[in-house]
């Protein structure tokens, strides 16, 4: 086993200790003085998350899943954690892209946030790290709304820390918006408890269907539903997004936008598939049509909206809902291959938006912004910033070597698979828009005279991180074993649990 | 080496020479010459995996990189198409690189490193198209192609360029994601696999009424092969300065395109199923179409460079047209037409470049008198327009006398009508500039010359080789017959 220098001991406890660290680290951050340690002991428990993460993949691929529960307890007394392929997969993402973006924040926030609150800062990020990492292992129907508000409050800190005094306004929008699809969440999970008296996860699946033919549960249903799209900004749920994006500091963008959605999206999976069932979520209820008919409507309206926008950040926020569109109606064709396609552009697309957020972060830590002005002969003014952006524009369009290709290749093909002409077209159409969107902006960055002043390149603690995800946008768009791999097999588990 | 092994270096050497150029950036001299030192190692290559010998059975030769998608994997492999399209791209790089160094010194263009590298990097796109071995690798190549012939295009950085360029890319990118991926995908959908496969590999797997569907999304998808409506990039691309459009827009580009549409007839389709499908003659209406519209649009252009655009549209769709024809004759018709069009155009806007070099002149109005001043170049031309138009003792006869055997073969009224028609046209078009340029006098004498030697050598080297491939067409001919089967 590739593992086996690691005390078994470690080994069982990994699960707790991927959401542990960034927990633990929340508090240290904000007690610690100045702005290098907190920074100092965020960077190591999101890096030390992510070998666990990384070393607990390895254990569900090798062992299959793991269970673990926390302080001892048996459920469904105590807290459950259980990781398969589908969450493993989940876990290590969230982590490495904390791991990559805390590097990248130092400087970043520095610039943005100030020392005297940058204690608060970073632990407020580790909060909604743990807070993310929190959703993704647990077990527990009742400890993931725990952890979702946990993330949600430290996204709402986070947000308001923007620069600009329009981010005080998007966070309390933000508020707003999260809090009801919390409470809208919290009510199903209630229903649930009532109707079956567990809030397991695994429990709730065995006892579900012989109660599926209620109204409570089927009231449930469209509470969780509805409040984890709300979370995941599905159209037409989607209006708090483009304002906390564009307008939260630079290195948070980057953050919530290659993670936050995306554990929404595992988290409606595990809900559909994992606790109601994909006979009850796809069959009985109307699912499919629903995520079919608003991925569409939201892929191409946004796709739209994006192309409308000036300000660079604000056109990527809108890209961000359109790309839910693609997970929600990979996730409505209820085939192995649409789940697969689903799960595989969640892992591809955080990393697509984690460089390209991360990139225009540079062009804002140098330039002040990531309007026309700042971007205007970009190629000139900052070359390593702008192929960053290039290859990560690339990568949003779906050119072959990198890994929107291959989120694109899955997609169409399981659009093709059901015959679905239209879709197929739907989803070609907006790539064609994403090239719109990035052309537009790369083409002020190539053609237009860049204004006067000194050209200078932004520091290397920003694009070293940049550049790591744009190669891992490369390195998983030639070797895709890792990632088909794992989503296939989490593709299968999950529905094989619920055929 | 083993051919093998070379067949991989093809694709890798070039990108190692965009390298070591963009490094020698700051000295001319010696990044010039990494330019012509790649080409060469590149033609060299290319021989080497031609001369190497077949392995067992009637496979052919295969390397496989890695599998990129389960059951998808990064291949190439040496088949006769890709052996002729190869061996026309690297041996015309070598002309064009004397060419472009010549003419970039000479215009004293800006930014001449970044120039090299990228036209570096097109090669090497173009040599993976070239041995792609299966559609995925040809589409990833395919791509790559588009994208690093952009800077090329948007060069020289103005409004005009800016528009071009923009034309360039979204015609070339939207057709080939919004129509060939899903054409590829439906194919793996259907097939499960996108390996070329001698025979075909649809035959029996898909409703021939589908399949129609199927071939009218590789012909408009392939927009490199420039079938109306899709050909609006390539008058666009002539923003670009000429080398690019010599080597890039007359040979590499185009013809990956409809080299793409040959390899798609003859192993994707089979020539067999091909010819069997219902309204399958579309396509060829189609090209047709293309030859003799694209010809009545040439003959009211102004600008040299756009009309030989618009000549280069029609003559892609002599090939494309053959392609679609599905006999063993047409196919070969189309792999010898891929040959010989190199040549005639690549002389055609050598001539165009030295011109503008020379004289400064890109309209067909300003030619009066010009061949007494640049009698070189104005007959090298003459050779490329007699090849386009198709008369002896040019290549163009050869492969014309080709196509109308393929249309005989065919039975074909319509394709015999095209092929009579479009000559009367390209005759239209190409004379009155011979005309203009050898028997009228010029109208306000301009104390020229001829372009340097850099840029008059390399269009004298070219205009040879089309005489030559008229006597000496052999080989070429023995390749273009071996099309569709057996090994090289």
């Amino acid at each position: 086993m590739a593992l086996a220098w690691m005390p078994p001991s470690l080994l069982a406890q990994l699960p707790v200790l991927v959401v542990l660290l960034p927990l633990l680290a929340a508090p240290l951050a904000a007690m610690a003085r100045g702005a290098r340690w907190p920074w100092a002991v965020a960077t190591a428990a999101a890096w030390l998350a992510f070998l666990s993460a990384a070393a607990l993949l390895a254990v569900v691929l090798e062992a299959g899943p793991v269970h673990y529960h926390v302080g001892g307890w048996e459920p469904p007394w105590g807290i459950a954690l259980a990781v398969d392929a589908a969450n493993a997969l989940v876990l290590l993402l969230v982590s490495a892209i904390a791991a990559v973006v805390l590097p990248y924040a130092r400087l970043s926030v520095q610039k943005e946030i100030g020392d005297t609150r940058a204690p608060l800062f970073y632990a407020a990020l580790s909060l909604l790290v743990a807070g993310l990492l929190g959703i993704s292992a647990s077990g527990d129907a009742f400890n993931v709304f725990v952890f979702l508000e946990i993330s949600a409050l430290a996204t709402y800190v986070l947000v308001a820390m923007g620069r600009d005094r329009r981010a005080l306004t998007a966070s309390f929008q933000y508020l707003v918006m999260g809090t009801i699809g919390a409470t809208f969440y919290l009510i199903g999970i209630g229903f649930l408890y009532a109707m079956t008296g567990t809030l397991n996860m695994a429990d709730l699946a065995e006892r579900l269907p012989e109660l599926s033919d209620t109204r409570t549960v089927r009231s449930a249903f469209a509470f969780v539903v509805t409040g984890i799209c709300l979370k995941l900004a599905v159209f037409p749920l989607h209006l708090w997004l483009p304002n906390a994006y564009s307008f939260a500091p630079s290195a948070v963008t980057a953050l919530i936008a290659a993670s936050s959605t995306k554990v929404a999206l595992y988290l409606l999976v595990r809900m559909l598939f994992g606790v109601f069932g994909a006979h009850f979520a796809f069959v009985q209820q109307p699912a499919p049509a629903l995520f079919v008919a608003l991925g569409l409507v939201g892929l191409l309206s946004c796709s739209l909206v994006a192309i409308s926008q000036r300000d660079a950040k604000r056109m990527l926020a809108w890209s961000s809902v359109a790309q839910v569109g693609y997970m929600v109606l990979a996730l409505g064709m209820v085939s192995l291959t649409g789940l697969t396609a689903a799960l595989l552009h969640l892992f591809n697309h955080a990393l697509m938006k984690g460089a390209l957020f991360m990139a225009l972060g540079a062009v804002a830590y140098r330039l002040g912004g990531t309007g026309p002005e700042q971007l205007s002969g970009l190629a000139r003014r900052m070359p390593w910033t702008f192929w960053a952006l290039v290859l990560g524009g690339m990568s949003l369009v779906g050119v072959p070597l990198t890994v929107g290709f291959v989120s694109k290749w899955y997609l169409v093909l399981a659009a093709i698979e059901q015959g679905w002409w239209p879709v197929v077209a739907a989803i070609l159409l907006a790539s064609l828009m994403a090239l719109v969107y990035i052309g537009r902006v790369l083409q002020r960055g190539w053609f237009d005279a860049p204004p006067p002043g000194r050209p200078q390149e932004a520091p290397l603690s920003l694009l070293l991180p940049t550049w790591a995800l744009i190669l891992a946008n490369l390195y998983f768009g030639v070797d895709t074993r890792l990632t088909v791999g794992v989503a296939s097999r989490a593709a299968a588990a999950l529905f094989g649990a619920a055929p | 080496m083993s051919a093998a092994l070379a067949m991989q270096l093809v694709v890798v050497a070039p990108l190692l020479g965009a390298v070591l150029v963009a490094l020698a950036g700051r000295w001319p001299a010696l990044r010039d010459a990494t330019v012509l030192a790649t080409a060469i190692a590149l033609f060299l290559l290319v021989l080497r995996v031609a001369t190497g010998d077949a392995p067992a059975g009637d496979a052919f030769l295969r390397v496989d990189w890695l599998e990129m998608l389960p059951g998808l994997s990064l291949a190439l492999h040496r088949e006769p198409l890709s052996l002729l399209f190869a061996l026309i791209a690297s041996g015309l790089w070598v002309v064009t690189s004397v060419y472009a160094i010549g003419y970039l010194r000479a215009t004293r263009e800006h930014r001449q490193t970044r120039f090299h590298a990228c036209f570096a990097v097109a090669l090497a796109a173009t040599m993976g198209v070239a041995f792609a071995a299966n559609l995925l690798t040809l589409f990833v190549f395919y791509e790559l192609l588009t994208l690093s012939t952009f800077p090329l295009v948007a060069h020289k950085g103005d409004d005009a360029a800016e528009r071009g360029g923009r034309t360039y890319l979204l015609v070339l990118m939207g057709t080939s994601i919004g129509l060939l991926l899903p054409a590829i995908l439906w194919t793996w959908a259907v097939a499960g696999s996108t390996e070329f496969t001698a025979g075909g590999l649809l035959a029996g797997r898909i409703a021939p009424s589908m399949a129609t569907v199927l071939l009218l999304l590789y012909l408009f998808g392939t927009a490199k092969a420039a079938v109306m409506p899709v050909h609006r990039w390539l008058p666009a691309a002539m923003v670009a300065p000429t080398p690019v459009s010599a080597l890039l827009h007359a040979v590499a580009v185009v013809k990956a395109g409809v080299f793409t549409l040959a390899k798609v007839a003859v192993y994707v389709f089979g020539i067999d199923f091909l010819a069997r499908l219902p309204n399958g003659q579309l396509a060829v209406w189609i090209a047709g179409f293309t030859v003799v519209a694209a010809s009545v649009v040439a003959l009211r252009q102004q600008n040299l460079k756009r009309l030989l655009a618009y000549s280069t549209v029609a003559q892609l769709s002599y090939v494309a047209m053959a392609a679609m024809a599905a006999t063993p004759v047409a196919s070969a018709a189309a792999a010898m037409h891929i040959a010989v069009h190199a040549f005639g155009k690549i002389t055609l806007f050598f001539a165009a470049g030295a011109i503008y070099v020379a004289a400064r002149k890109t309209e067909v109005g300003q030619l009066d008198g010009i061949g007494r001043r640049m009698p070189w170049t104005m007959a090298a031309f003459a050779v490329g327009a007699l090849s386009m138009i198709g008369l002896p003792p040019t290549a163009g006869f050869v492969s014309k006398w080709l196509l109308l055997g393929a249309a005989w073969e065919a039975g074909s009224g319509f394709m015999l009508a095209v092929l009579v028609v479009s000559t009367a046209l390209n005759a239209a078009y190409f004379l009155p500039i011979l005309h203009r340029a050898f028997l009228r006098d010029e109208r306000e004498p301009q104390a020229h010359g001829e372009a340097p030697l850099a840029l008059v050598l390399p269009l004298c080297a070219t205009a040879l080789a089309t005489l030559l491939l008229f006597a000496v067409h052999g080989p070429v001919l023995a390749l273009a017959l071996g099309l569709g089967g057996g090994a090289p």
